[in-house]
């Protein structure tokens, strides 16, 4: 919880991580990519305010305890959603697992919530995998990407008739929260690999499921925005948009929040700090004293208390049926993550 | 003869595909040497060794394109730096080749439409800043888009969109309309608002993401870190 002026905000770290891309974690012969992978996610840390910034040693492992202090005791979260990024052919037992999340999960009883992965290229037995990690995890949201590489395969669509199968169980399990990043290096190369449209598609059939993109689709914030705004149940993870542009590039980040703001809506993004690239301390603090910076923004919606409120918290709450205490909650008896959004937004256009 | 002046001239006219910015003016021309016999060697580097390698292609091989145009060059070489696909990439600009050999069976052709989409959004961006402009100064939505290209102002801006326009097949003479739709079909009074909203959010898109990369080639190579500019 923070509080600010009188306000307390309800803060649910809608993206965040604990990995091991220490050197003794590097899969031989792959070494190159390993290194290449943590020093790039380093070099996005250098966005943020120089007094956050890590050693590259610190930020290849850091201990739970460290995890614990900049989440819990510093970053003031209360409930935070760990999105597991696998990578096994770098990383010996994965970069950031499932079952790395669940053990750091089991030290803050409901206060991290463990997501869980599927690639549809696996077929049955990635069925099956998907079903044990529910049964032991208890999953309620699983993370995606469609540019990573497999046996060859250098991506896939969500629309691909082989990933149907998927989406079904995941509503048959009752895993409703489908987190999708889009990412380089999709298959085949002279495509651009950041195409929304297959979100666009899955998120029309399966209205059962709420589809997050995260990083808002960048660099393609455009295609994003204008899927968004005709679908009811996508959202907006604002992973990287804080991070990367709040210190670093303060207009640019205006704007686009303003135009997030307009057509993807207020009840429609989530806060995510995307530990450890970014401590959440610096940004949940920056988020509740921004505003736009001058009246050149004024045809933009406003960022009202109860807007920072909602993407600060009470959204991803909602997705996770998350409980929040009745003094965090809105104050004008308001909904947060209200679906009905999209719809105002695009008349208002 | 061929001077270092001229290469990079040169080099000023080759755009980063996805953020419509010449790659000097981003900063990812490491160095440029010419020798006395005009033998030109260019370094090119990206602010991650992760960039698309579609679009790190494009860029190094446009730049082996505009330098070898130079009158009385001699040998080029373009080298792109510290890429996980530079081995693949600056083999095949040496050998004068397209991004199929750089990546055999890795893609099912060129670039040619994936440089077409692009021109597209940078179209639109470059042009709802000079619609912008225009609004700003009071002209109502009529007068806006009965502007004609001689009307354009005489600024890089307006070069650009001319240029883009030309990529696209879409008329520059001086009666064509001065704003369209990327399929060349002027945007009407009545649509002027509703599009200059979508056109907008193209534009703030191209621009942050410009930021980010300047931001990370910023860290990376330990460079002062620009100001915030948008598309020059």
């Amino acid at each position: 919880m923070y509080e600010k002026d009188g306000e307390k905000y309800f803060v649910m770290d809608s993206h965040t991580h604990f990995w091991d891309a220490s050197p003794a974690n590097w899969v031989p012969g792959a070494e190159e990519y390993a290194e290449g992978w943590i020093n790039c996610f380093h070099a996005y840390q250098g966005l943020g305010p120089a007094e956050t910034h890590w050693t590259i040693e610190d930020f290849q492992k850091y201990s739970p305890e460290r995890f614990e202090k900049d989440m819990f005791e510093d970053g003031h979260v209360d409930v935070a959603v760990f999105q597991p990024t696998y990578l096994k052919e770098w990383y010996t037992t994965g970069f950031n697992t499932t079952a790395m999340d669940y053990e750091m999960a089991q030290r803050h009883p409901g206060k991290l919530i463990v997501n869980g992965r599927f690639d549809p290229r696996d077929g049955d037995v990635g069925l099956k995998q998907l079903e044990e990690d529910h049964a032991q995890y208890g999953l309620k949201g699983v993370k995606l990407y469609t540019a990573e590489w497999n046996a060859g395969s250098r991506g896939y669509k969500l629309d691909d008739a082989f990933a149907q199968p998927f989406f079904e169980k995941c509503i048959e399990l009752g895993i409703k929260n489908v987190h999708v990043h889009k990412g380089p290096t999709i298959w085949p190369l002279d495509k651009d690999a950041f195409d929304v449209s297959d979100v666009d598609k899955v998120a029309t059939r399966y209205q059962e499921l709420n589809f997050i993109v995260e990083h808002v689709g960048l660099p393609r914030i455009e295609d994003f925005c204008f899927m968004a705004t005709q679908e009811r149940n996508v959202y907006a993870g604002l992973a990287v948009v804080v991070g990367g542009l709040m210190h670093a590039r303060p207009r640019f980040f205006a704007k686009v929040m303003g135009e997030l703001l307009f057509w993807v809506g207020e009840d429609k993004m989530l806060f995510g700090a995307d530990y450890a690239i970014w401590e959440p301390k610096w940004q949940v603090e920056g988020l509740v004293d921004w505003n736009y910076p001058d009246e050149t923004f004024s045809d933009f919606p406003a960022f009202t208390t109860e807007s920072k409120k909602k993407i600060l918290g009470l959204n991803a709450a909602k997705l996770y049926d998350v409980e929040v205490p009745a003094e965090l909650q809105l104050s004008n008896g308001g909904t947060p993550a209200a679906q009905e959004d999209a719809q105002l937004v695009e008349s208002g256009a | 003869m061929t001077d270092r002046a001229h290469v990079l001239e040169a080099l000023g006219t080759v755009f980063d595909p996805e953020l419509d910015e010449p790659i000097t003016s981003l900063r990812f021309v490491t160095s440029c040497d010419v020798t006395a016999g005009g033998d030109v060697a260019v370094r090119l580097r990206l602010p991650t060794p992760q960039c698309a390698p579609n679009f790190a292609f494009l860029m190094a091989a446009d730049a082996r394109d505009a330098v070898r145009r130079l009158p009385g060059v001699g040998e080029v070489s373009v080298v792109l730096e510290d890429h996980y696909t530079g081995d693949e990439i600056n083999a095949a600009v040496g050998r004068g080749e397209g991004f199929a050999g750089a990546f055999p069976g890795e893609t099912e052709g060129e670039l040619d439409a994936l440089r077409e989409l692009f021109h597209r959004k940078a179209l639109v961006a470059r042009q709802s800043r000079l619609c912008e402009e225009l609004v700003a100064g009071g002209a109502t939505p009529e007068e806006v888009t009965a502007r004609r290209v001689a009307d354009l102002p005489r600024d890089p801006g307006a070069r650009r969109c001319l240029e883009l326009r030309e990529h696209l097949g879409i008329p520059v003479d001086d009666g064509a309309p001065a704003f369209v739709r990327p399929d060349g079909a002027p945007i009407t009074a009545a649509e002027l608002t509703h599009w200059l909203r979508m056109a907008r959010l193209v534009r703030t898109s191209l621009e942050a993401n410009g930021g980010i990369c300047r931001s990370l080639l910023a860290v990376r190579y330990d460079i002062h870190d620009p100001e915030e500019v948008a598309a020059a």
